[in-house]
């Protein structure tokens, strides 16, 4: 039995060692917000945050996560300032298409943006690039990041 | 080869000076009777000797059927099929048959096997333990498969010569335990330089193709891999990991900025090592750091301390690009690992290599590490990346994580694309 | 003709009704039919089936449209949502008409039902060939507009005053004395109203919601995680199933030992297919481990043998035969042998995977008298005919709840996932959720075709094309797709369109199709479809040309487009906005696309530098679209950009390959996309235009790789007639 601290609350799961976070996340706690894409941390579909770092859940094994680190996913991700922000900036710059990697680009970039609020192109390429949007979304997204990190 | 040169080398003269057999964790059995014991002692040592490694086709074959192809200079040779099938296996082997085997290269129809095939390793094993190993083969399904075969040219598809190879190359002598030495010390010693045959990959060889004795453990390249140098050299070797370094790198493939293992050594481990007892892990750390030093090789870089931020673009923007696509998402830019600590990159003798030989090969090919804890996969990029990203990473990842300048070209790259 | 939906219409067959007028017409029970319909919905719905469901629902007022007694507009869209933002679009033509404004509108899924909801362009329900404003613009509107007089109309009786003396506004109507009435009080009387017929629609001067700016509808819930694709829906009692197929395409099942799968913790059931095993678990990671853990005796089966050079061969080989002709004007043998030179070239295009961000995913929920189906499709009706199938039930037993759709790029329009869900679905007493791998989706997709094309054109003195002759060999979809749709010379309207009617002034034309099924990989149809191959394929050849002409690619294609004003202004805007004329620096070029594709006229122009290592630097790309009344300009910028990076992506990297009859790609470390550190910023200008709309979603994609490509050859010399550019040691710096 191991507990998960996500979005502020213990979760108790019985899980073996070796899963991923992202199926404990999906498909035990029901937490579906976070997705699958590749499974070898190719795409970024599954980026939640691991203390405030973007981590990707689907090579994350839950015995690799210390008893009191903190995990965030897109569900809460909101409850912050910063959070907010960038959810809002996601809208304000009609990002979205499919929306299906949407979750994981919201929490890289929200990771990028804690790590350096003043962003700009260079970070914006070697914090977001593990992510991939099939739809290309890039060009809003990089707005989007921009308009926050000037903010 | 000026010099008698035996492949056990320095070991080997060093424990056979010893008489006193010392009781090893070993369990001596009547060598017909394959009790349940007996199967289970055979399948661990078959476990530690690693048979499966080559006796299994990695293209969707079946453990212990054979089928498997190895490049050699001198042509195409295919492991055999070593399940009881009658027909097409060992299944009508005596135990005498099997021994002669394992300890002189020569199978059952008086053929010479080539050193491929590590007897002159497994000579070293006590004939009990041998036929436990047989007996735990015997105790398995048989498998109808043909044996593929080899594709030898001449003058090296004569047999016989092996002959005259094995009197030069095999002592052709047991393990005599060394009562100098602890028995934990011999213990390793026997897992290291017998069954676990450590030394096939890590002993340079000579012109005839026999193991380098006098540079025993020192490193070589084998299969396009650099098998570091395992002895216990301070700088070169492993002399300076701690205990619990070298025992979590061979049980698990990884120490933390210590190694990580690939390619063969991935293989080794995944197979055989990690199904070692503690005990015996201990037992080989033990040997492996009373190895001599050969001081040749790579040295391990000193942990590098870097920002977690990518570094200012400098003269290599385009490794520096695909590091962020490609690699970051596990690696992270100091190199700490994001998700696991098996993709730090921090002191590792690979990223610390001006050739960048093994880094190229995971970078093409990939790695993966089985583990209790869960696969440790790393994709091989040969395919989607082009020449000129693949050099341009390596040498982003050798000048940022190691203390190597890289000079990989893209030519280059294209030659490791093809082995030979 | 009107028709009176009340009383009397309740001895009809609803279906006939409907087929009789797309306006009128009943309520489907489309109101409970949600994503986690309860199983009595179900059941009431299969038990009495569509044809029997109530007709006299008060709030019906059209096939599309429904309001509700708290004056919530639904509209059923006959289109699913899969990022293209269509569904706002059609909510925004329903709000525009109906007078209320975006947020009054709620959109659902429509149920499969061909006669309902078939595309008249594409000929059946599908969201696809980026279609769907064009086909709907026109009903859409009118079934709003016809909705909105109707409501007026029975406010009007009401009140004892004039249709005449009252208005609709902000989902009220307002008559004489500024008395109002709200939607929700009126719908009961005037859901039995006649239907008007030739309704007038507003003007465009007139439109207060149509070519607004507006924010999509669905994206909320795609930033904050709790939109629902198919992969992320839960039902009770359903686990998940995960599944590995042959690798070989033909190839069969022989034998599975499943002992080591079924002792893996959380592993339920092993299922074998004929030519897949499926392993079903409490969650995907006991699937998956199940999954490993099989030992599978495949037959490969006769294409066991087949790899890309035989497949490449027999394309080759296919020139010799003598196909189909698309196209055919003058005299084209004699054009060519008097010119006074003569271009030959030959392209290629690779095949491609979807590669979709959320994988085939379908929940599939079996019993022996009914199945239904949770699934993000492209093909309702073609899912629920390939479900009954599997589940060997008729296609009325069988319920679509149709859902988000996490990326769909035409592999959408497949039933394959879905009968598989289904037929595994059939072996287990409790719904299973099948997701994919993204191994199983990269290796068993349906692939964009190969295409080879051959040109060969004579020019006259002044370089001007006088003959022009292209051979295009590849598969057809639509053979694979609907054999009944191909007519007997086995002429695929989508393996030449663009070609087959060239914008460009050509006087003595041939163009030839010869259709050739590669062994070993099932193809259709991928974002852009027939254009995306017509565009790159032409656009490469006349750039041919204007070089061969030594004149300048914008003007020699202007030259050409004396019939298509609406083609001479994107090229125009285009090289304006891109500076064309302005020179380079050795070692930049600009690359230049023009085309009418899905009744869009679009140029795009990429300008670039290309570094000593082969590094490609694009340092503009630029794309220009007349796509007519745009309804969304939102969406119309978003997807050009988006679907000319789409294209990009593909025309850079992307090639799937076969050896031993399988697919060589796995995943995106060995079948990449394009990443932000690619991904060049695009900008997009909209020609203002009233024409009727042209579909947006797939033309940026067409467009790119020839401009691309020509850029290359501008800043380079070195012309790439191959696609992927990465083949010729290119890559992005």
């Amino acid at each position: 039995m191991l507990t998960l601290n996500i979005n502020g609350a213990d979760h108790q799961v019985d899980v073996p060692d070796d899963m991923p976070l992202l199926w404990v996340l999906r498909d035990v706690l029901g937490m579906t917000g976070t997705k699958y894409g590749c499974g070898i941390a190719q795409c970024g579909a599954c980026t939640v945050h691991l203390d405030g770092t973007a981590v990707r859940a689907c090579v994350l094994p839950v015995s690799n996560i210390a008893q009191g680190q903190k995990i965030v996913t897109i569900e809460a991700v909101g409850k912050s300032d910063l959070g907010k922000k960038v959810q809002d900036a996601w809208l304000e710059h009609e990002v979205v298409q499919c929306g299906y990697c949407q979750s994981g680009q919201i929490m890289s970039a929200v990771a990028l943006l804690t790590q350096h609020p003043d962003a700009g192109d260079a970070e914006i390429d070697a914090g977001m690039s593990g992510n991939v949007c099939r739809c290309c979304t890039y060009t809003r997204i990089r707005g989007a990041i921009k308009s926050v990190s000037q903010a | 080869m000026t010099r008698f040169t035996s492949i056990w080398g320095i070991v080997a003269r060093t424990v056979l000076s010893s008489m006193a057999p010392i009781a090893l964790a070993l369990v001596a059995s009547s060598a017909q009777a394959a009790d349940q014991a007996t199967i289970q002692r055979g399948e661990y040592l078959a476990r530690a000797a690693d048979c499966v490694a080559c006796h299994l086709d990695e293209n969707g074959g079946r453990p212990f059927a054979g089928g498997r192809g190895f490049k050699l200079p001198f042509g195409m040779l295919y492991s055999p099929n070593i399940t009881p099938d009658k027909e097409t296996g060992i299944g009508t082997w005596s135990d005498d048959d099997f021994v002669s085997a394992m300890q002189e290269g020569v199978g059952k129809d008086g053929k010479h096997y080539y050193p491929a095939f590590p007897y002159t390793s497994y000579t070293l094993m006590s004939r009990d333990d041998i036929l436990a190993i047989k007996a735990y083969l015997f105790s398995l399904e048989p498998i109808k498969q043909p044996n593929k075969e080899n594709d030898i040219g001449f003058p090296f598809n004569q047999r016989w010569g092996m002959m005259f190879w094995n009197m030069m190359f095999n002592p052709n002598e047991r393990f005599e335990p060394d009562p100098s030495k602890s028995a934990e010390w011999n213990r390793g010693a026997y897992l290291v330089e017998g069954a676990g045959h450590c030394g096939e990959c890590h002993t340079p060889r000579n012109i005839f193709q026999a193991r380098d004795s006098s540079r025993n453990l020192g490193g070589a390249v084998i299969q396009g891999w650099k098998a570091y140098n395992i002895s216990g050299d301070q700088k070169t070797g492993i002399g300076a990991w701690p205990d619990e370094a070298l025992a979590s790198y061979l049980s698990t493939g990884h120490a933390e900025g210590y190694g990580v293992a690939a390619g063969p050594m991935a293989e080794a481990v995944n197979h055989s090592l990690r199904f070692l007892t503690p005990e015996d892990i201990r037992a080989m750390v033990v040997y492996l750091k009373s190895v001599p030093s050969q001081p040749y090789g790579l040295m391990r870089p000193e942990p590098k301390e870097l920002s977690a931020d990518a570094p200012a673009k400098g003269n290599n923007p385009l490794g520096q690009k695909v590091f962020a696509d490609a690699c970051v998402s596990c690696h992270l830019w100091d190199g700490s690992g994001r998700q696991s600590t098996f993709a730090a990159l921090r002191g590792l003798r690979t990223v610390n290599d001006p050739e960048a030989t093994n880094l190229v090969q995971v970078l093409l090919g990939g790695d993966k590490l089985e583990n209790p804890h869960g696969d440790h996969f790393m994709p091989g990029f040969a395919r989607g990346y082009s020449n000129q990203e693949l050099a341009a990473v390596t040498n982003f990842v050798l000048e940022h994580f190691g203390h190597a300048r890289g000079e990989m070209t893209p030519e280059e790259i294209e030659t490791r694309r093809h082995p030979e | 003709m009107t028709k009176n939906v009340s009383a009397h219409a309740v001895s009809l067959s609803r279906r006939k009704l409907l087929q009789a007028s797309g306006i009128a017409a009943g309520g489907l029970l489309l109101a409970t039919a949600l994503p986690f319909s309860r199983r009595s919905y179900a059941e009431q719905y299969v038990n009495k089936g569509p044809e029997d469901a109530p007709l006299d629902t008060p709030t019906a007022l059209g096939a599309f449209l429904r309001i509700g007694h708290d004056g919530q507009v639904t509209l059923i869209s006959p289109k699913i949502e899969m990022g293209q933002g269509v569904q706002t679009g059609f909510a925004m033509m329903v709000a525009e008409e109906l007078n209320v404004t975006l947020d009054q509108v709620r959109v659902q899924e429509a149920p499969p039902d061909e006669k309902l909801y078939g595309d008249k362009l594409l000929g059946f329900q599908a969201t696809g060939g980026s279609s769907s404003t064009r086909s709907n613009w026109q009903p859409l509107r009118e079934a709003a507009a016809a909705a909105r007089l109707m409501l007026i109309q029975a406010a009007a009786n009401q009140w004892g005053v004039s249709p005449e003396e009252c208005r609709a506004e902000n989902g009220k109507v307002i008559g004489p004395g500024n008395r109002e009435l709200v939607y929700g009080a009126l719908v009961d009387a005037a859901a039995k109203l006649p239907v008007p017929e030739n309704v007038p629609l507003k003007k465009p001067e007139d439109y207060k919601v149509i070519g607004q700016p507006l924010r999509r509808l669905d994206t909320p819930g795609k930033v904050n995680g709790s939109a629902k694709f198919t992969i992320d829906l839960q039902l009770p009692g359903m686990k998940i199933a995960t599944v590995n197929a042959c690798p070989v395409v033909g190839g069969t099942l022989v034998s599975v030992d499943d002992s080591r799968a079924r002792a893996v913790p959380g592993v339920r059931d092993v299922v074998k297919l004929d030519n897949a095993v499926a392993v079903i678990g409490d969650h995907m990671w006991a699937a998956l481990k199940g999954l490993k853990a099989l030992e599978i005796q495949w037959d490969m089966g006769p294409n066991a043998g087949i790899d890309s050079a035989q497949i490449e061969r027999a394309l080759h080989a296919a020139f010799d035969r003598e196909g189909a002709i698309a196209a055919e004007a003058g005299d084209i043998n004699k054009a060519i042998a008097g010119a006074s030179s003569k271009i030959e070239a030959e392209y290629e295009m690779p095949f491609l995977a979807h590669a979709t961000l959320e994988p085939m995913t379908c929940v599939a929920q079996v019993r022996e008298d009914a199945c239904e189906l949770w699934v993000g499709t492209q093909v309702p009706v073609m899912a629920q005919q390939a479900a009954a199938k599997a589940a060997g039930l008729p296609p009325e037993k069988v319920i679509v709840n149709n859902q988000l759709i996490g990326g769909g790029f035409g592999r959408r329009l497949e039933a394959d996932f879905i009968a598989q869900a289904a037929a595994i679905a059939k072996h287990v007493d409790y719904p299973i959720k099948l997701v994919w791998t993204r191994e199983e989706d990269t290796a068993h997709d349906l692939y964009r075709p190969h295409y080879i094309d051959r040109f060969s054109a004579g020019l006259d003195a002044n370089g001007m094309p006088v003959g022009w002759s292209h051979t295009i060999v590849g598969a057809s979809v639509m053979a694979r797709f609907a054999p009944a749709a191909v007519p007997p010379n086995g002429l695929d309207a989508d393996a030449v369109e663009v070609s087959n009617k060239p914008i460009y002034k050509l006087p003595n034309l041939k163009v030839r199709y010869v259709p050739e099924a590669p062994k070993a990989i099932l193809n259709s149809w991928w974002r852009g479809v027939g254009p995306l191959h017509g565009a790159y394929v032409m656009e490469s050849f006349i750039d041919e040309l204007a070089y061969a002409a030594k004149q300048d690619p914008v003007d020699y294609r202007m030259k050409l487009l004396g019939d298509h004003p609406r083609a001479q202004a994107v090229l125009k805007l285009a090289a304006e906005k891109a500076n064309w004329s302005q020179k380079l620096p050795t070692g930049h070029g600009r690359g230049v696309a023009v085309q009418e594709v899905f009744g869009s006229y679009l140029a795009t122009v990429v300008e670039m530098q290309v570094d000593a290592q082969n590094g490609i630097h694009i340092t503009r790309l630029i794309c220009v679209a007349d796509c007519g009344e745009v309804t969304n300009p939102t969406s119309v910028h978003s997807q050009l950009e988006g679907g000319t990076m789409f294209g990009l992506s593909a025309a850079l990297y992307n090639e799937i390959t076969i050896k031993d009859g399988h697919v060589e790609q796995s995943n995106f470390h060995d079948y990449r996309q394009l990443r932000m550190s690619d991904a060049p910023p695009v900008e997009t200008h909209i020609i203002p235009s009233h024409e009727v709309p042209g579909g947006i979603g797939e033309a940026g994609t067409a467009m790119i790789a020839p401009a691309l490509v020509n850029a290359l050859y501008a800043a380079t010399g070195k012309r790439i007639r191959r696609l992927p550019v990465a083949r010729a040691g290119y890559h992005v710096a």
